[in-house]
């Protein structure tokens, strides 16, 4: 314990010392740092303080630091998150390659593969973005079509990608693909790392009801991948792709805190747009859903905490996989709360006439229906709390994701 | 790490499931239903509850108690939420013994408690008048006679009323109907004159008493603590007691839900057991997520009363408008996914199903709650 305070003391004073003022301040969508071939820093300060984290193997804190990590244990991990929060730092380097790739890598790739890629992912180099769905493949995922054939000393690759995040501006993906068609659906599935610069591979992007298209298609047309880029064992890679999802959908469940665009919190929207009587919002039923988001989130807090515990601890909890579900359920929920709370403030598409701040919320609103559909729907979360937490027996006929 | 428990939290808790499975399943509140049994309770029960220390799990050690704390007296009515036993732990071990900790003076502490923690001594606070909870809406009279004092009124929904040695009344000495100054708690040993207490068999069969207070006379020293300062301390003892209850009913939701996921997986209906249609499995891993919810914002209340009583009103207040909640919710799927057999006597979910109702009320409901959670967050 001695130990974890003194470490928290000196990342207190590094943080302090080397922190700039204009990075501890909101950020922007514009001003997140997202490495990569074509990336660029909204600013020196931006540059100086993800250089210096980087330099510390803190872009990703508790990764070996043999592959560039910080080789932080959970419990310090936990303490500079804290620490950052604490004096509003931003994340330096965001990235797919930190959040879902290098965690998989660590456990399924090769030395080569941990040798070439983690330490790029960690120093920013590369942008990463993940070729899963299908047009033809969402919630069944693992009926996935795109096909990479042994051509000897390299696969060929041909099939689409949807829901590829910010494809147009990465530089690799990580795939899922089929290598065996004659296999069961789960079996004949490879986990394959491709150079977005290899001839064959093109975007579109894909314009949502918020307006944004931060999603595409990815098209691959006779792709050439060296073989070298198969992660994991040949036709294993639906072992790779379901912990890999574990980690998106952690991820996911924890989204809601660092939200890029400035959302108004629900207390304060009530504040500035309703009416209070003797100290109380005066419509009966926007005070209720109110108390009722507040205290969820209250006890979805708690039981994030209680989740790290366990695993400090030692424990193999099953709360983890009920924490997708209910944080973007909650994230939704939000978002229709503040629609509510601020009534016709709260719909404004384009200026005049609306704060940024308005404006921002009304596109959360829009882009809040994702939550629950990406990275596994709600539905799709509960047959797996039904079949793996509570042991229910499988349906008729295998209609789930196992 | 307080959302985990630690070895001795959870040895006691292993203690005491099997101890209550053994002693006191849900198949000994039917019996004492069935046999109309006037005390409610079986004593010997208490006796042994006592011998293991339960009575005194939050007593400081130099009035006989084993200090656990209410971590550790969370685990325990867990254990007892999950077989439903009906004991005084509730009303004397966490509600009166709180009372006599945070109101008492040393002269009542050194008196009173160890008696409590041996087990000798029953307690019931006697605070509703109305059919909701409404703590600071008191009309029971504390008026000054002589050396002492008169005291005079009626109330209602008094847990273990009838049976506990002594009642603790919550009385008004001064001040308006409604507000939390001038309260006073007057402890009247059983059997005093004036007491009239009519016991009322509630749904879930276990102990709540009417009653009627008519000129009782009060001696100065019965008065817990300082006359008319009730007010201060009186929130905390409640608090406490809504952190218990919800402690309580996380161990019968855990249960219901756990017999009920077991049922899914027996009962075979269209050539299949009803655990695999998809129907019931979202029900059901929904109820699952919400549980988890739910285990999280008790282990955190609990630990706020020992070590964050700052939070301790929050806390309160988000455990037991969760578990109110949650144990409708749980309670009702539970019959429902039972079927047919579930609205049977025969089945014990019925037993959960009453008692959740009860519990519910206890201390506040779900309205009392998110509204005072609302006010205490400045909205």
């Amino acid at each position: 314990m001695e130990d974890l305070d003194q470490f928290r003391e000196e990342t207190r004073q590094w943080l302090e010392a080397n922190c700039p003022a204009s990075q501890r301040l909101p950020n922007t969508p514009e001003e997140q740092y997202w490495g990569g071939r074509r990336g660029s820093f909204a600013s020196e300060d931006a540059r100086v303080w993800f250089e210096r984290m980087r330099d510390r193997g803190w872009t990703a804190p508790e990764w070996p630091t043999a592959y560039g990590g910080g080789g932080l244990t959970p419990q310090q991990g936990q303490i500079l998150k804290e620490e950052m929060k604490r004096i509003n730092a931003r994340t330096p380097l965001y990235s797919l390659g930190l959040w879902m790739l290098g965690p998989a890598l660590l456990e399924y790739g090769s030395e080569a593969q941990k040798q070439e890629h983690l330490r790029a992912i960690v120093n920013g180099e590369f942008r990463w973005c993940q070729g899963y769905s299908e047009p033809g493949a969402g919630s069944d995922l693992a009926s996935l079509q795109t096909r990479a054939e042994d051509q000897g000393d390299h696969f060929l690759v041909n099939g689409s990608k949807i829901w590829t995040t910010a494809a147009d501006r990465s530089d690799w993906i990580f795939c899922l693909v089929r290598t065996d068609p004659h296999a069961k659906k789960q079996e004949g599935i490879s986990f394959l790392l491709i150079d977005m610069a290899s001839p064959g591979v093109s975007t579109t992007p894909i314009e949502l009801i918020s307006g944004d298209s931060e999603f595409c298609q990815t098209f691959f047309d006779n792709v050439r991948v060296p073989k070298s880029n198969l992660v994991g064992k040949l036709n294993q890679g639906w072992s790779v792709a379901k912990a890999l999802l574990v980690h998106e959908r952690k991820l996911m469940a924890e989204i809601g805190g660092d939200s890029p665009r400035k959302e108004i919190p629900p207390v304060e929207a009530a504040r500035r747009y309703l009416e209070f009587t003797d100290g109380r919002i005066a419509n009966p039923q926007l005070r209720s859903d109110l108390v009722d988001y507040e205290m969820r989130m209250h006890a979805i807090g708690l039981t994030h905490m209680r989740s790290f515990e366990e695993r400090a601890a030692g424990i193999k909890g099953t709360v983890g996989l009920a924490m997708k579900y209910l944080g973007t359920e909650a994230i939704k929920d939000k978002n229709e709360l503040l629609l509510a709370i601020m009534g016709t403030r709260g719909l404004g598409w384009e200026a005049p006439g609306f704060t940024p701040e308005e404006l921002d919320t009304t596109r959360l609103w829009a882009m809040s229906k994702a939550m629950t559909i990406a990275g596994g729907t709600s539905e799709v979360q509960l047959n797996v709390i039904a079949n793996h937490v509570l042991q229910l027996p499988q349906p008729p006929k295998a209609v789930t994701e196992s | 790490m307080a959302l985990v428990l630690n070895e001795e939290q959870r040895l006691l808790a292993e203690t005491a499931r099997e101890f209550l499975q053994k002693q006191s399943p849900v198949s000994a509140l039917r019996a004492l239903r069935d046999a109309r049994d006037p005390l409610g309770y079986d004593p010997e029960l208490w006796r042994h509850m006592a011998e293991l220390g339960w009575a005194s799990v939050i007593l400081p050690e130099d009035v006989g108690g084993l200090d656990f704390g209410f971590s550790g007296l969370g685990v325990v009515l867990q254990e007892t939420g999950r077989t439903l036993a009906a004991s005084p732990l509730f009303a004397t071990a966490v509600v009166g013994a709180s009372a006599l900790l945070l109101g008492g003076t040393e002269a009542q502490k050194a008196d009173y408690l160890p008696q409590v923690a041996a087990g000798e001594l029953t307690l019931a606070l006697a605070l509703e008048e109305g059919h909701h909870h409404r703590p600071h809406h008191i009309a029971t009279r504390l008026e000054r006679s002589g050396d002492g004092f008169l005291l005079s009124g009626e109330k209602l929904f008094v847990l273990d009323g009838h049976s506990a040695d002594a009642l603790l009344v919550v009385a008004r000495s001064a001040g308006e109907t409604s507000s939390r100054d001038g309260l006073s708690v007057v402890l009247v040993p059983r059997g005093t004159a004036g007491v009239d207490i009519e016991r009322t068999v509630m749904a879930d069969s276990r102990n709540a008493a009417n009653i009627r207070f008519t000129e009782v006379s009060i001696a100065s020293d019965q008065v817990i603590g300082t006359e008319g300062e009730a007010g201060s301390w009186l929130d905390d003892v409640l608090d406490r007691g809504r952190i218990a209850m919800a402690a309580e009913m996380l161990g019968s939701v855990e249960e219901v839900f756990a017999r009920t996921v077991a049922w899914l997986k027996e009962r075979v209906q269209f050539g299949v057991p009803i655990g695999s249609f998809q129907a019931l499995q979202h029900r059901a891993a929904s109820l699952q997520a919400e549980l988890e919810l739910a285990r999280s914002v008790v282990l955190q209340a609990l630990t706020v009363v020992d070590e964050q009583p700052q939070q301790l009103a929050i806390m309160a207040s988000l455990a037991k408008a969760t578990l109110n909640d949650l144990g409708r919710h749980a309670t009702n799927e539970a019959v429902q996914m039972h079927g047919g057999i579930g609205v049977t006597d025969e089945l014990e979910i019925g037993f959960f199903l009453k008692r959740a109702r009860t519990a519910m009320q206890i201390f506040g409901d779900t309205g009392f709650h998110k509204n005072r959670y609302a006010t205490l967050c400045g909205y």
